[in-house]
């Protein structure tokens, strides 16, 4: 193996500090809307809200905090493989618990 | 060939080069990607937690309520102020890193020392309080953790959603409880790249120590992200 300078080098893209204040301030204010959402009655969309906005809070933190955005696409699949086996987990319990009740098994004696 | 042999191995060509990487920026791409693997494992063990939570809320809702009402907004969102501001100080200790700001990266690593401080101190706090409810409980309802009889104890007007209460509790101190465990362990691993830092040891060329610990704890951050809202507002209003 020969020596190329080069190789000593990371091209790292290096996102400007000010992106971080930005995201930092965009974290607090979307905190500030979650709290305040919660002494409002939606009815079912409470929770809707208050995950939608805890996304979009963990997508911003992986994104540049996390420099995924910035990151190879191996790492994007590993990523987001991660995140898909979550929704399968949380997903298929789900198609469980939410459909009981919706049919009465015949043999079942209440 | 003289010259081929002195440069033969890359460690010796380029420092913090391991002899089984190419290149640096294939070391670093090796190492980020070998953590975000640990953390997918991460990701699906809060999982489980996350989806006993899911069940049990929709089996106790009411329950969930009156629990999550026990809980202190205010700290809880001291808190999560505080775990954010942690995870700016390291996203600017990795950019001092990577522009060879050493002093820079030394004074952002204590920050978030200091912070990360901050919040198990207040969550030991709030801990507190929990196993002392009765001190701080409405006269006409009563939770107890530690009462001198069994785990817990719920009476007055609350007595009915007793269930759901218990369960809920123990997801709080079970998920809150190892968000604090990590949190310990982060800190840990904060102070071993802290001493390397103020030792000087990292440069533009190689700071993956930092960026590292950096994505550990921007995952921490993010399992309390989704904490706050389930654990502390449920339902508010009404």
């Amino acid at each position: 193996m020969s020596f190329h300078p080069q190789d000593a080098e990371l091209h790292d893209h290096i996102i400007p500090a000010k992106v971080y204040y930005a995201i930092f301030a965009a974290l607090m204010v979307l905190t500030v809307i979650t709290v305040a959402v919660a002494w409002v009655d939606l009815g079912l969309l409470n929770i809707v809200v208050a995950l939608g906005v805890a996304v979009l809070k963990a997508s911003l933190v992986v994104l540049y905090f996390m420099h995924v955005r910035y990151a190879s696409r191996l790492t994007w699949v590993v990523v987001g493989s991660g995140f898909f086996w979550l929704f399968i987990l949380l997903s298929i319990t789900l198609t469980d618990y939410l459909s009981r009740g919706w049919m009465e098994a015949p043999m079942l004696v209440r | 060939m003289p010259e081929a042999a002195v440069t033969h191995h890359g460690a010796h060509a380029i420092p913090r080069l391991q002899h089984h990487f190419d290149t640096m920026a294939q070391q670093k791409e090796a190492a980020t990607l070998g953590m975000w693997v640990f953390l997918v494992t991460e990701v699906l063990f809060f999982g489980g937690m996350f989806c006993a939570y899911m069940i049990y809320r929709m089996w106790h809702y009411d329950g969930f309520v009156a629990a999550s009402r026990e809980l202190d907004l205010g700290l809880g969102g001291i808190n999560t102020a505080v775990l954010i501001g942690s995870s700016l100080t390291v996203a600017l200790g990795v950019h001092a890193a990577q522009t060879g700001k050493q002093r820079q990266l030394v004074w952002m690593l204590i920050a978030t020392l200091v912070l990360g401080l901050v919040f198990l101190v207040i969550k030991y706090f709030e801990y507190e309080s929990k196993l002392h409810l009765h001190e701080a409980h409405h006269a006409a309802a009563m939770v107890r953790l530690f009462p001198a009889a069994g785990w817990f104890e719920v009476t007055g007007e609350l007595a009915p959603l007793a269930g759901g209460i218990r369960l809920f509790m123990v997801l709080y101190f079970a998920m809150t409880g190892m968000h604090a465990i990590h949190m310990i362990i982060g800190i840990g691993i904060l102070a071993v790249i802290l001493r390397m830092a103020m030792k000087g040891e990292f440069t533009p060329q190689w700071y993956a120590p930092v960026e590292i610990f950096g994505l550990y704890w921007h995952f921490v951050d993010i399992v309390w992200i989704f904490l706050f809202p389930l654990l502390y507002l449920v339902n508010r209003h009404g």
